[in-house]
Parts: structure tokens; C-alpha cells; sequence
């Protein structure tokens, strides 16, 4: 033990089985009560549907996507369940990290890489992430925990490959993680 | 009695409130469970930290639990409950693709949401490539309608799909999910990583 290695502040996190309890009976109340599950990428769809409709009106009247999506949705896009579970994420997350001192500006990345790789790689996730939400009808939340919530098997399907497809490139990646 | 919404007992106002303080629920239990984290997130795939595994299957299990005991005490009406539908090869493809998203980018739209909140600047611009990733699907939505709307199988159950009841499928996950807890505390012994 060298006495110049700071004493590492541990990151207090909750046990992971209760955490996984309490999720469950926030997924069991998003079911009671408003008949639907937890989800994410739809609200992150909201935002997109919204900001075309504001910028490109022209655009959103034409495109096949808009269309359908704005036919569907006589209300406008942020008038939805997601939307406002979404912000109530972000306000949750932000007392949690109040509340157990976890706010900090800072970009996290293995030792082995630079802040510059880490975004890069951050970008690029967050796309491949996003189109496949929408190819595959829901994220991680949405269709995978939710879908197998109610025994959906689209959702079994959901969880296998996506976590069967991070478990089989790890490899590759390997060097931006450990 | 549930859901109340599709039962009217709550206005449609209420409901997107409820939606809020559900929301605060899910962000604060995924970021008091490490999940604002993408190192430990991604540990997952490399055995030093297999809380997402946990978490994960923890929360599925209580949840299936749950509603069918809730359906059994007649306090809701599972049929009036959303499930997903199947489209089989867009949710195949599109879950290949989440997976690279998540070992390249480290989170998942939820986590990442968390992540920000709590001042994680990677996660602000993987949220900055969600929004751009569905931008690219909308804009090629014709091209991929096809293969988007084909393959529809219906809204069948996990059950329904084996032809079992409900109760002996979620045995059967909970036992496989208890024999996934332990391999994820043993690989945590085996592959250990400090604190970050």
C-alpha cells in the first residue's frame, strides 16, 4: 500500500436485488395503472416527431414516416405517456444522484482510452441504439424489460438479442471497457 | 379494478401526472443501481459487474409474479394490459442492432437519460445519436416499411407460444433466472475490476 494512492471514494450503490424488487413494482404500477409498461426510446421519437413538425412542417406533411406518425397521434407527439414518464426519469435520476452525491460534469471512460474515443463511440452507440429502437418497436425499457413484464414473447425476443448480440461483439470492444 | 385508466377511474390528465411520478420511480431506482454508470453497465459482457443482469431479471420476474398474482385477485384485467406485439425479424434485427449500440455506446435510451441527469457528458451525446439514429429510420421508413410492418405474429405470450400455463413458464424463468444469478456472482469472483 503506497501512501501516495488516495483512498477511492466508493460510488454507494443500493443492493442490486432490491433495486431489481423495486423496479419490478414501479413496472407492476406502470401496468395497474395506465395498462402499459416502462419505456424510453419513444419519448426520445416524441422529441424527434416534434422537432421535424416545428422545423420542416413541409417535410413532416410529406414523408411517409411523419405522416402516419402525426394521422396517429391527433394530440401532437409530447402529449404522450412516455414523454411525461421520460421527465419524471430525468428528475428521479437527478435526486438519486443529489441524494447519494453522484453529481458531477464529468466523461467517463476506461483508463486505456481517451475522453475523444469514449465520445466518438458514445455517438455512434447512441445511433445504432436509436435506429434499432424503432426497427425493433421499443428499447431495452420499452420492449424488452416491459414486454417480458407481461410474457410478451416479442419481448423474450427482444431481451435474447439484444443482450445476446452485446455478449457476442464484447470481444471486439473489449479495450474500451476494461 | 386495473388498469385504472382503461377502467376510467382516473382522467386521462391524471394519468400522464401518474406517468411523471412513475417516471421519478424508474430514474431513481436505475440510478441508485449503478445504471448511470456505462463501465458498469458494460461490465455486464465481461463478468467484472453483472448488476444489469440482476436488476434485469430481478425486476421480471417480480413483475410477472406480480401481475399474475394481481390477475388472480381480480384487482386487474390482464387482458386490458398492453402487450407487445410480435413482428418477428424487424424485433430480431432491431434487437442485433441495440446490442452493438449498447457494447459500442455503453447505454441503453433509459440509462442514458439517467446517466445525463446526473452530469455524464458520454451520455448527453449518446442521447445526441438516439435522436439521430431515429431520425435516420424515419427518413428511410420507406424503404424499410416493409420489412418494419411484415412478419407479424400476432400479440402471443411467452406461454401461449409453448402451449403452457402462465404459472409453470414463470417457474421456469425464475428458476433459470436464479441459476443466471449465481453464474453472475460467480464471474463477478472470477473477473473482478476495481471501483471506478
Amino acid at each position: 500500500m503506497s501512501e501516495a494512492v488516495k483512498p477511492i471514494k466508493k460510488a454507494k450503490y443500493i443492493n442490486p436485488y432490491l433495486g431489481g424488487i423495486l423496479l419490478g413494482l414501479v413496472l407492476i404500477a406502470a401496468n395497474f395503472v395506465s395498462g402499459r409498461g416502462l419505456g424510453a426510446s419513444g419519448a426520445a421519437k416524441s422529441v424527434v416527431v416534434a422537432t421535424v413538425n416545428s422545423v420542416s412542417p413541409g417535410h413532416a406533411e410529406k414523408a411517409l414516416f411523419f405522416r402516419e406518425y402525426n394521422e396517429s397521434h391527433p394530440d401532437g407527439p409530447m402529449k404522450a405517456w412516455l414523454v411525461f414518464q421520460m421527465l419524471g426519469v430525468i428528475v428521479g435520476a437527478f435526486l438519486s444522484g443529489a441524494i447519494f452525491k453522484r453529481l458531477k460534469f464529468k466523461v467517463e471512460h476506461s483508463p486505456k482510452i481517451t475522453s475523444k474515443r469514449r465520445i466518438i463511440f458514445a455517438v455512434m452507440g447512441g445511433i445504432l441504439f436509436g435506429f434499432g429502437s424503432q426497427l425493433g418497436r421499443g428499447c431495452t425499457s420499452g420492449s424488452a424489460l416491459s414486454g417480458m413484464g407481461v410474457l410478451s414473447l416479442g419481448g423474450f425476443i427482444s431481451m435474447a438479442f439484444i443482450f445476446g448480440t452485446a455478449f457476442a461483439l464484447a470481444w471486439f470492444f473489449r479495450k474500451n471497457w476494461i | 379494478m386495473g388498469p385504472l385508466i382503461v377502467s376510467d377511474i382516473i382522467t386521462q390528465n391524471t394519468n400522464f401526472f401518474l406517468a411523471f411520478l412513475i417516471g421519478i420511480g424508474f430514474g431513481f431506482v436505475l440510478e441508485s443501481s449503478g445504471f448511470s454508470s456505462s463501465r458498469k453497465l458494460a461490465g455486464m459482457f465481461y463478468g467484472y459487474d453483472t448488476v444489469v443482469l440482476k436488476v434485469f431479471f430481478t425486476a421480471a420476474i417480480v413483475a410477472m409474479l406480480g401481475l399474475l398474482f394481481m390477475s388472480l385477485f381480480n384487482w386487474i384485467d390482464l387482458d386490458m394490459v398492453y402487450v407487445n406485439p410480435t413482428y418477428l425479424w424487424s424485433t430480431i434485427v432491431g434487437g442485433i442492432i441495440m446490442g452493438a449500440g449498447f457494447i459500442v455506446g455503453g447505454f441503453c435510451p433509459g440509462t442514458s437519460f439517467c446517466a445525463a441527469a446526473i452530469g455524464k457528458i458520454d451520455a448527453l451525446f449518446f442521447i445526441g445519436g438516439i435522436f439521430l439514429g431515429i431520425f435516420i429510420f424515419t427518413e428511410a421508413y420507406p424503404l424499410l416499411e416493409g420489412f418494419y410492418k411484415g412478419s407479424f405474429r400476432g400479440t402471443p405470450t411467452l406461454p401461449e407460444a409453448l402451449g403452457l400455463k402462465d404459472g409453470v413458464v414463470v417457474l421456469g424463468i425464475i428458476i433459470v433466472a436464479l441459476g443466471m444469478f449465481w453464474a453472475g456472482e460467480w464471474a463477478e469472483k472470477k473477473f473482478p475490476r476495481k471501483e471506478y
